[in-house]
């Protein structure tokens, strides 16, 4: 087991750098989830740890060794890659032994890890087969054996899930859920889903072209976003944003809200309640509702033009154009400075 | 009937065939020859009515020593091939996998060797392996030149099939810390197997039929079936018959062996290797 250190990381391509001073520290057995859009430099980040990328400037370590110039595979860490890479001429069996026969492990060690990795994953029964022959979802717990056969101290998941239909990648994302509690290793994982994140997560790191946006736990990241970019980018459906003043100026004034007129007020889809027009803090024409059964997403349109969704428990009574009054609670409405963005908490 | 079914039906077929025929026609022609009298052989009312014989064939083997020029040819081009793949495969290799800044460039350099006209350095290869290096007339010399010819067109060939691995697969098996020649045997070659079989029998058919420096690089130690067809050229009167059965012999075995290898050539091994 070990921890990951990160300290003043940068990576470039030539003249252009990528990455840009990323400090980070990943505890020993804590479950670490990289999120971003694409090209924020979350892959990289992860490749970096791995070993498949030269770092530019900066360090990592693991556990108490600095790695800038250590192989990939004298790292203590295993990697399932998004595309499974998988060695397609090799059977199963020897796809997950490949790795240990390079370390040199007496054979019937290898048999034991090999087969005791393969009944936690249920593939036994593929060992002898090839990849081709497999699906996808059997591909991809093929490719977590390989990883768990080596007994990393830190495993690393580039995407792991993005090549599997919906219902196999709730299924897997559960089975890396408790092969996390079962192992206890230090995990780093990646990927664009802010689901994944958000279920899988002790930690998460939110990216934005190469620099770190905010760190911090699934609810501290939903609770207290620090700018406009990660409070968008987790949740789903996404924040609500509007200038503040859209605000009803006594409503605000009597919930106990102060903001000048060009901040940006979030509020998220969820946290707000119907409430009459005397006591609204914003109004807006209904334009469509979208009725999931379990809940409703109604789409509205603000007199200064933003558009907002709500959650709602039940679809309102309203039709196509008629105004909803809205409300919310002091706690549930989030504060930006109109400029940079930067939450005002 | 519409137009595109009269197209589909007739004028299509009917154009393969006549390009299939006129491509056709010299060998079938030279294989017909073969058979005949060296008398028949010029004569135009004999193309297709004419006694077979086989006399050229025997008159071949017993007379010209065909067997020794064979195997001078299977000795040149197995070991010419087997060498431009010792020495194509790591630089394809490096080249696919990681790559410089200069890759580019050393690629198209490489291949602009080819534009270097052959006869303008026919004076110093002559003089120098012959007076100098005394390897003239040698299998090592006629090797050595082959592998050098093949060498530009065979990196390029398996720099493409390599470049085909994914590159997921190279990087899984640098985290399994294989070693580079470990890389290459047990990841790349096995999938690039289909790339590498269709390279080396592509290398192999070109020693099989140079002719240039075969035949000026050589007298009689290391010649080979180019020089028997050159020395059946018959400056004292047209022996079609004779060399028509030379040529026949000397491009049958190749011919045979692409025939068989046709469907080793087209398998690939990578699907079920990334989605």
């Amino acid at each position: 087991m070990a921890s990951v250190t990160l300290q003043g990381v940068l990576k470039s391509y030539a003249d252009v750098e990528v990455i840009h001073d990323v400090n980070l520290e990943i505890e020993d057995g804590e479950f670490v989830v990289f999120v971003g859009p694409s090209g924020c430099g979350k892959s990289t980040l992860l490749r970096m740890i791995a070993g498949l990328e030269d770092i530019s400037g900066g360090e990592i370590s693991i556990g108490e060794t600095v790695v800038n110039e250590v192989a990939p595979s004298k790292r203590g860490v295993a990697m399932v890659f998004q595309t499974y890479a998988l060695y397609p001429h090799m059977t199963v069996y020897k796809n997950m032994a490949f790795g240990l026969k390079q370390a040199k492990l007496p054979a019937p060690e290898i048999d034991k890890r090999v087969r005791g990795a393969a009944e936690a994953l249920h593939i036994t029964d593929y060992l002898d087969r090839t990849p081709k022959a497999l699906s996808g979802g059997q591909r991809q717990r093929v490719a977590i054996g390989r990883a768990i056969v080596r007994e990393p101290e830190v495993f690393l998941f580039d995407e792991p899930l993005s090549n599997l239909d919906a219902a196999l990648r709730v299924n897997t994302r559960l089975e890396i859920a408790r092969l996390h509690q079962r192992l206890g290793a230090t995990m780093v994982y990646v990927t664009h889903d802010q689901v994944e994140a958000m279920t899988l997560a002790d930690k998460i790191v939110v990216l934005r072209d190469g620099r770190i946006e905010q760190v911090g736990s699934p609810i501290d990241l939903y609770e207290n976003p620090q700018n406009t970019f990660v409070a968008q980018f987790i949740g789903s459906p996404k924040m609500n944003f509007m200038t503040a003043k859209t605000l009803a100026g006594d409503v605000a004034g009597s919930l106990g809200i102060s903001a000048k007129a060009d901040d940006t007020i979030g509020i998220r889809p969820e946290h707000f309640r119907t409430t009459t027009a005397a006591k609204a803090l914003v109004s807006a024409t209904l334009e469509l509702v979208e009725n999931l059964g379990e809940y409703a997403l109604v789409h509205l349109l603000t007199e200064a033009g933003d558009e907002i969704i709500v959650k709602m428990d039940t679809p309102p009574q309203q039709a196509a154009g008629e105004m909803i009054h809205l409300t919310t609670d002091k706690a549930s409405l989030h504060q930006f400075d109109g400029k940079t963005g930067k939450s005002l908490a | 009937m519409n137009q595109k079914t009269i197209f589909a039906r007739f004028i299509r077929p009917s154009l393969a065939w006549a390009v299939a025929i006129l491509f056709f026609f010299p060998i079938f022609w030279m294989v017909f020859t073969s058979f005949k009298t060296d008398a028949d052989a010029v004569k135009p009312e004999f193309l297709f009515l004419f006694t077979p014989t086989i006399e050229n064939y025997v008159n071949m083997t017993e007379n010209y020593d065909y067997w020794r020029f064979a195997v001078n040819s299977v000795i040149t081009s197995v070991f010419a091939t087997l060498l431009t793949l010792v020495v194509g495969v790591p630089a394809a290799y490096a080249m696919a996998f990681d790559p410089s800044r200069h890759t580019k460039d050393i690629l198209v350099w490489m291949l602009s060797t080819k534009m270097l006209p052959a006869a303008a350095v026919l004076y110093p290869m002559t003089f120098l392996t012959k007076n100098f290096l005394g390897i003239f007339d040698t299998h090592f010399l006629i090797i050595v030149v082959l592998s050098l010819i093949n060498l530009p067109i065979v990196i390029w060939m398996l720099f493409t099939y390599f470049k085909e691995v994914p590159k997921e697969i190279i990087e899984a098996g640098k985290m399994d810390g294989v070693s580079t020649w470990g890389e290459i045997k047990d990841i790349v070659l096995p999938l690039a197997w289909g790339g590498l079989a269709s390279t080396a029998l592509l290398c192999f058919i070109f020693c099989w039929n140079e002719a240039y420096w075969t035949v000026r690089l050589t007298t009689t130690d290391a010649a080979t079936l180019s020089k028997l067809i050159e020395g059946n050229r018959a400056p004292e009167g047209l022996f079609f018959g004779r060399l028509s059965a030379v040529s026949t012999a000397a491009v049958g075995p190749i011919v045979v062996l692409g025939w068989f290898c046709q469907k080793q050539l087209v398998r690939g091994l990578t699907f079920g290797a990334v989605k």
